[in-house]
């Protein structure tokens, strides 16, 4: 599968001259982007020449793309450190970076939080390698957010277009319809609910990705950025009274599954039939295959359910970038070791290994929207996913300082699933501690 | 003097020689202890305290602000609701996990227990378990669902409540705490109860005293040094209350917030919301607040020896 | 909670209405001191035991579980086939074995540490006792003083100045924060004022031995059971250590086995990573062992220490 894929690749002109020479095209490339000839002679020689990196990443396909990478340019090592995942991972490397030694060369981020980091200054443009050019080559959602600007701060390495995942099994056996409109998804939480009070539709305990997520197929545009100054609306944003009268519904109602998510009790919801649906990225598949291995072949994957009958919105959840760190060293070696990873061949064993990619050709390979999930019941769930990434609004964007509303949004919206406070009320409060925040770091939020 | 002395030392200037030559010599003796105890406690307290006299933003650098950060730690409504939560907790939990500690370490004492020495190892055992570990078991215990919560709501047909809820919570956390230190605690004090002249017990046996007269009279006077101490080490223990509910945040989010207690509140500050400065304030307000209470409970304690 | 306290009473009320019996009464005269064993106080004590040891017979019934069985099972009761053995096995060898680099980090991190904790607070809890000097009474109002400030906060100042240093991201960054310990220092203190007689210090001194030489060779062998106390002490905190190096150590082959526990059991929660709560289970129950069975061995030297070193009024 690899080679063959890479032969594809190799016959996407673009791609190869934007791989800048570096595995699969010849030297004639260099011809046709004078500018870039130099730089990809450059990297050439960086890999030639060898030395070490150290990439921070906790995204488990890595470490086949490190070892195939050391295997093609024998003189180079990856040091592949998982720093912690997320925030822990965030927390690390601010730290690194305000004490000026320890700062890895490549750094897993994720979308949400890339602008923290741009902002920080603590993140290499890459258009400077003529990453710029790549805009094509990713799926819009991915691209938007590794862009501020004209610069490119990282290059998307998979993404999350969101899917529902069912529960084919329950669902049948209370004879309920897969539901394609959110309406439909709460009658049939209340129908599912009253067959079998221990089911529920899905879990939920207040999950700040998700939720943006949720926003964001609903249209909503609740975070406006423009150079330093901010808006944030989590009151009257369209997006957001959408996801709140769903969701407030559900809520009411109780008929979401008070288990955290990815915690064992959830593992054990999703096997057993307690949790029903799952809305989430389409990287979820390989979790499926290690974690809820029993329940194989009772899920699947379905369009997430609209706001508007016949509506064809997506958003995305997830999903995370490789970022060049301005303090690292080897900052050739650290773009080269990106680009095999995230543009050339790397991307083909990630795929291999069950990460859901970012980049529109493989996108739309054949190859790839045809492959069975036996998981799934043989269904071909890529072309949903596929599907799904097309469809996402490109005007949605992140809080610049997201990494920390995050952090705190279950002290402010947490509230409404556990007490009389309302989604919407919550909401708000929430939208409070992030002005408040913004502000405090120096930003003009909602002035 | 704001700290506990140890009530022996009073007893003895060591008499004679010269006692600047003498003098050297304790230092010699103290010194690596203070020399490694200046690098990680002294240096780190003093990079605080001129760290929060600045402020870092995002937007705009450093810069200095003078007692801003000071200013805004005492009008700071989410530090002082952490530092009320703590207090309670103080208040609560530290009585019940001493008090249990003190009857275990008097009841092993007694003589009167068979298998004894079982009975001290089990006790004594949950020490030995990371704070990590340690909740993830209980995390287990509390589950509604598949926990032991929720087996036994299904095996009684009950319904009780949830001990991560958010009214219950802080009492699920000093469950662990309790189950985490009582041994720990109960050792300090059985062991002082295991050096109590004999002789102390046989006066009061002869003035016709009964075994309940002789702890109260006798023993927990005699071992008064000893809960002081742990009196102190346990309310610096809950001022500084952080791994549990740290770890149990993943599994109630809702209910353990980020600032619940002050120490998880300067984390969140420092370590989510690149606050240091203010973080380092919060610190160094906390370290006198707890500084005031350990002191407090010395006077008590000492005076209560008068 | 009132329970205990009951037991008490209700003792002390036995022990007043029963006279001893004339042939213990023989052999010792009071009551207090060899009194007559309760099965009420027994059974009492029982449900304590039951609540110390219920939360690790859970960890151990759960060792012997696979992944499968363990998501769809009754927690405190063994079910499905019993995979304790097949676990440890998977325990030391995924990812290469690194359990086992992190057993031997750990391992170096408790003798260097706790070690030289041990090492630093004799010395001090030795120079406190026995000499008198400027500065003495204010050496234990700072060290109380400072331990009163949040460890969380003074992390970052910590590790920007370790930073600074070069020592992040190396043993050093776990171990020297590691060596101090005040609870030792003031145990320290107050068992060398009990167990070393100054006549015997003066002795040695007017045989014209050094300090030093006096407390090698007079002092020390009288500490002994306070040493093996303390030494106990540090180990469990260091051995448990966890904040310090999430904060200091980045790279997973200087790991503590608290670290990589927790790394394991955030692999859950990756997209694309595989949950092994069964090796987190294990492994947690692999990392408690060594400690338990260091208490069992050195039971009765730190008894005898802690005895002695205790506080007496």
């Amino acid at each position: 599968m690899r080679t063959m894929t890479r032969r594809a690749m190799r016959g996407v002109g673009l791609l190869c001259a934007a791989a800048l020479s570096l595995t699969a095209c010849g030297s004639s490339d260099d011809d046709a982007a004078a500018e870039k000839t130099v730089r990809g002679s450059d990297l050439r020689a960086a890999l030639k020449e060898g030395g070490s990196i150290t990439v921070w990443a906790w995204e488990p396909t890595l470490k086949q793309v490190v070892s195939d990478f050391e295997k093609e340019y024998p003189k180079v090592k990856v040091k592949l450190v998982n720093a912690g995942t997320g925030n822990d991972q965030y927390t690390a490397l601010q730290n690194a970076v305000q004490a000026g030694s320890g700062v890895p060369d490549v750094a897993q981020v994720e979308y949400y939080a890339l602008g923290q980091f741009a902002l920080g200054k603590s993140l290499e443009d890459l258009s400077r390698y003529g990453a710029d050019e790549f805009k094509d080559d990713y799926s819009p959602g991915p691209w938007n957010s590794v862009t501020v600007d004209d610069a490119v701060y990282a290059l998307p390495m998979d993404s999350g277009p969101m899917a529902m995942f069912y529960n084919k099994k329950v669902l049948d056996k209370h004879q309920i319809a897969t539901p394609t409109t959110w309406d439909e998804y709460l009658e049939a939480a209340r129908a599912l609910h009253k067959a079998d009070p221990k089911a529920y539709i899905t879990n939920d305990t207040g999950d700040a990705g998700f939720t943006t997520s949720m926003i964001w197929q609903a249209g909503g545009t609740p975070f406006k950025t423009r150079d330093t100054e901010v808006t944030v609306d989590l009151a009257a944003d369209k997006g957001v009274t959408a996801f709140t009268k769903v969701w407030q519904k559900l809520l009411d109602e109780d008929l979401l599954a008070p288990i955290e998510s990815w915690s064992d009790e959830w593992y054990k919801g999703l096997a057993d039939g307690t949790i029903a649906t799952l809305s989430t990225g389409a990287w979820m598949p390989a979790n499926f295959v290690s974690g809820v291995e029993s329940a194989s072949g009772d899920w699947r994957a379905a369009m997430l359910p609209q706001y508007e009958k016949g509506g064809e919105v997506s958003s995305e959840n997830g999903g995370s970038s490789l970022a060049l760190m301005k303090a690292g060293k080897n900052k050739d070696l650290a773009y080269a070791f990106n680009e095999y990873a995230n543009h050339a061949d790397g991307v083909q064993a990630r795929i291999a290994g069950g990460a859901f990619p970012a980049t529109s050709a493989d996108l739309s390979s054949k190859t790839f929207l045809n492959t069975p999930f036996p998981y799934f019941g043989g269904q071909k769930a890529n072309e949903i996913f596929a599907r799904s990434a097309s469809q996402v609004p490109e005007d949605w964007s992140y809080l610049p300082f997201q990494v920390y509303a995050n952090s705190v949004f279950n002290d402010s919206v947490g509230k409404a699933y556990v007490s009389d406070t309302t989604l919407a009320e919550g909401l708000q409060q929430w939208q409070k501690a992030a002005v408040a925040y913004g502000n405090d770091q120096g930003f003009t939020v909602n002035k | 003097m704001t700290a506990v002395t140890p009530i022996t030392t009073g007893r003895r200037p060591p008499a004679g020689v010269s006692r600047s030559r003498r003098g050297r010599a304790g230092w010699v003796f103290v010194g690596p202890f203070m020399a490694v105890f200046a690098l990680v406690f002294l240096a780190p307290i003093a990079y605080s305290l001129y760290l929060s006299f600045f402020r870092d933003q995002l937007v705009g650098g450093t810069s200095f602000v003078g007692l801003d950060n000071f200013q805004r730690a005492f009008e700071d409504e989410q530090f002082w609701a952490a530092v009320g939560r703590v207090l309670l907790f103080l208040v609560v939990q530290v009585p019940v996990m001493l008090g249990l500690a003190l009857l275990i370490a008097l009841a092993l004492d007694s003589g009167r227990l068979y298998g004894k020495s079982f009975f001290r190892i089990a006790v004594f055992l949950p020490y030995a378990v990371p704070a990590v570990v340690a909740t993830l078991m209980w995390g287990f215990i509390y589950g509604t669902r598949f926990g032991l919560v929720g087996n036994i709501n299904e095996a009684l047909g009950v319904s009780l409540p949830d001990p991560l809820s958010p009214s219950l919570v802080l009492a699920s956390i000093g469950n662990i705490v309790t189950w985490e230190f009582i041994g720990y605690n109960m050792l300090i004090f059985y062991s002082a109860l295991r050096v109590v002249p004999k002789s102390l017990y046989e006066a009061a046996e002869i003035d016709g005293a009964g075994e309940w007269r002789v702890i109260t009279a006798v023993k927990i006077p005699a071992i008064r040094g000893a809960l002081v101490i742990a009196t102190i080490f346990s309310v610096i223990g809950s001022f500084q209350l952080f791994n549990e509910p740290s770890i149990l945040q993943s599994l109630a989010p809702n209910a353990i917030t980020t600032y619940f207690t002050p120490n998880l509140y300067t984390f969140t500050l420092s370590f989510s919301g690149r606050q240091q400065n203010y973080a380092a304030t919060v610190s160094l307000v906390m370290g006198v607040v707890t500084m005031i209470i350990a002191y407090a409970v010395q006077l008590r304690g000492m005076r209560k020896e008068a | 909670m009132s329970a205990p306290s009951f037991t008490a009473d209700q003792t002390s009320r036995r022990s007043t209405h029963r006279a001893p019996a004339p042939r213990r009464a023989a052999r010792r005269k009071h009551s207090v001191a060899r009194p007559r064993r309760s099965t009420v106080l027994t059974l009492l004590m029982g449900l304590t035991a039951v609540y110390a040891l219920m939360p690790l017979a859970w960890l151990v019934i759960n060792a012997t579980k696979t992944q499968k069985s363990l998501l769809d099972s009754f927690g405190l009761w063994f079910s499905g086939e019993f995979a304790l053995w097949d676990n440890i096995s998977q325990t030391l060898t995924y990812d290469d074995g690194i359990f086992v680099r992190w057993f031997l980090n750990t391992l170096l991190y408790v003798v260097v540490g706790a070690g030289g904790a041990t090492f630093l607070a004799v010395l001090g809890g030795y120079g406190l006792a026995k000499f008198d000097f400027a500065g003495k009474r204010a050496v234990f109002a700072t060290v109380i003083g400072a331990v009163a400030v949040p460890a969380t906060a003074l992390a970052v100042p910590t590790f920007l100045m370790f930073s600074k240093m070069g020592l992040t991201n190396t043993p050093w960054a776990v171990i020297i924060p590691s060596l101090i310990s005040p609870f030792g220092l003031y145990l320290m203190w107050v068992f060398a004022a009990e167990a070393i007689p100054t006549e015997l210090l003066e002795a040695a001194r007017v045989d014209g031995s050094g300090e030093l030489r006096t407390f090698f060779q007079v002092a020390l062998p009288l500490l002994t059971p306070g040493i093996v106390t303390v030494l106990l002490f540090t180990m469990v905190q260091t051995w448990n250590n966890y904040f310090l190096p999430v904060i200091m150590i980045k790279n997973p082959d200087w790991y503590p086995l608290t670290l990589g526990l927790n790394a394991w059991n955030q692999q859950a929660s990756t997209a694309g990573g595989q949950p092994v709560f069964n090796l987190v289970i294990t492994g947690s129950l692999l990392t408690i062992v060594p400690l338990i069975a260091a208490f069992l061995l050195l039971q009765r030297y730190w008894q005898s220490g802690l005895a002695a070193g205790s506080v007496k009024g």
